[in-house]
């Protein structure tokens, strides 16, 4: 069993590859909750009850292979080193809650990391899926199918009445949290996110910073998901959410093309100040590189930077968290270290797209 | 204002909740809105978990409009994973499937508030329980539009939604039998 894989890259294999609308839309996650019957939430489980799941699912798919995704692969978070666990919630191979309680915790990972699932979460499973660009559809359709490979061999908690039971009330039905990672930089500095985020609202769906919950629109990207899991089918929870982020993908464009056409001087001298920053600076906090990032990355988009791929936003903003930084160290280093870090790692990464 | 929790401080906190357009307010002073985990100091505002043990907190004073519903429940727990009820409106989660069963009575008011108004499963359904579900529903979609048809005098798309409905009760009834 080699982690290495796992945590050589900054980005997942499947990240590489440019989706639809991959100039706003970086990714399309569909994230299902299910629970085995007949056992106790992992909530309130017994450790032994906990183990026995886990062993289950390690027994029944470790180096299962399923479709074309290639060998499965069985982690136990207990195996991981602080670091790793880190790595792994930067990258989101699994959620910090699953890295906080690791004792039986672990995670069924594809060899493109584009399928993780979860085991003894809050729920028993959680399925992860992701897909490149805006394609939530397709993302939902692969996701069905890991759910009904998993069913083969587990009977799920399910309720004619109710759907899919879940621990918390908030998952129960459809036990389905569709999102988008989106990159909006032009409607944030026209302050128009504050005005769009309570109508988004409205529609039953949640707009969050980067690392989910509590966590701030780091880099301008914002994660926009459904709230509602009862009483509407994944189809229409799905296009919902799709409706919605159309609107905002068009919306995004016509403010950078507003931007580019009233304060086109300003915008190209924001952009190459950001540039000159990740550029030649030698301490540069986590913050500051992810807002001169973002610019950097709408400059690729809007063509002022020519000699750069667009994938660098995604790359970068996970190389320059505090686990994969350590983990690059291989050791702990403290907060001006990291500054140090990142900065001289930054340099590098952009030298090497110069030459 | 009165608080409409202790109905004897006034109401300092106005939280609504919207949720697809449905509207829930609150109004309560502080001192019970800490109490009913409303909301939180010091973390991050307040967060979904505390806002959702209080609607379960909620129901029996604002559904009911008096206490002694709540009284009845604190001795209720779920026969399998002992959770109790209390243990359940405080923490906001449920221990096991069973959970959803033992706290039923309870549960709609709270589902419709987190889910705008939905108690009802609609959706993918498991393999495993079988095609059966998934034809009753179908059965019930079709018989439906049928009565709608036969309303609008339209007896010919009807009579062929009445042959469909048959069909599908004939299969079920087959496999059955074979299953027997």
């Amino acid at each position: 069993m080699s982690l290495e894989k796992f945590m050589s890259d900054a980005i997942s294999p499947w990240m590489k590859e440019n989706g639809p609308d991959c100039d706003i839309v970086m990714s399309s996650r569909i994230r299902l909750a299910r629970n085995f019957e007949n056992r106790t939430f992992p909530l309130i489980a017994k450790a032994e009850d906990l183990d026995d799941v886990l062993n289950f699912f390690q027994d029944s798919y470790q180096d299962a292979s399923f479709k074309d995704r290639g060998q499965m692969q069985f982690v136990r978070i207990a195996d991981l080193s602080p670091i790793e666990k880190k790595v792994f919630v930067e990258k989101h191979l699994i959620s910090p809650h699953l890295a906080e309680h690791a004792e039986e915790a672990g995670v069924l990972l594809s060899e493109s990391e584009q399928v993780s699932i979860m085991v003894n979460e809050e729920d028993h499973l959680r399925i992860q899926l992701y897909l490149p660009g805006f394609q939530l559809q397709k993302a939902l359709q692969e996701a069905f199918e890991v759910d009904d490979w998993l069913e083969q061999k587990i009977t799920y908690a399910f309720d004619e009445e109710r759907g899919y039971l879940t621990t918390c009330p908030t998952n129960v039905g459809t036990g389905l949290r569709a999102s988008v990672m989106m990159h909006l930089p032009a409607l944030t500095m026209t302050h128009q996110m504050n005005r769009l985020t309570p109508a988004i609202n409205q529609l039953g769906l949640v707009v969050r910073g980067i690392y989910g919950e509590g966590s701030e629109a780091q880099g301008n990207i914002y994660q926009i998901s459904n709230q509602i899991t009862l009483g509407k089918s994944e189809q229409d929870i799905v296009e919902d959410l799709e409706s919605v982020v159309s609107q905002l993908v068009e919306q995004e464009r016509q403010a950078r093309q507003t931007l580019t056409e009233e304060l086109s001087i300003q915008l190209e001298d924001r952009i190459f100040r950001s540039y000159g920053t990740l550029r030649y600076s030698r301490i540069i906090e986590s913050k500051e590189a992810a807002t001169c990032l973002s610019d950097v990355r709408l400059g690729i988009d809007l063509g002022y930077i020519e000699d750069m791929p667009q994938s660098i936003l995604n790359e970068l903003m996970v190389l320059i968290q505090p686990g994969f930084l350590q983990h690059y160290a291989n050791r702990s280093l403290s907060g001006r270290e990291r500054d140090v870090l990142r900065a001289s790692l930054i340099r590098e990464r952009m030298h090497l797209e110069n030459n | 204002m009165e608080c409409q929790e202790c109905h004897i401080r006034p109401a300092t906190l106005h939280l609504t909740n919207v949720v697809n357009g449905q509207k829930t307010e609150m109004h309560v002073c502080e001192q019970c809105a800490k109490e009913n985990g409303y909301v939180s100091y010091g973390q991050e505002g307040y967060s979904l978990h505390n806002l959702l043990s209080g609607l379960f907190h909620m129901n029996p004073s604002t559904v009911q409009g008096h206490k002694h519903f709540s009284q009845a429940q604190p001795t209720l727990a779920c026969p399998k994973c002992g959770l109790t009820y209390n243990e359940f409106t405080r923490i906001g989660k449920f221990g096991c499937a069973s959970c959803y069963e033992t706290f039923e009575d309870n549960l709609n008011p709270v589902f419709r508030r987190v889910h705008s108004g939905n108690t009802k499963h609609e959706g993918k359904i498991p393999k495993r329980m079988g095609g059966g579900i998934e034809k009753k529903r179908k059965i019930a979609a079709y018989r439906e539009s049928m009565q709608q048809y036969i309303q609008a005098e339209e007896f010919e798309k009807a009579a062929e939604l009445r042959d469909k409905i048959r069909s599908l009760e004939q299969q079920s009834d087959e496999r059955e039998e074979g299953e027997s």
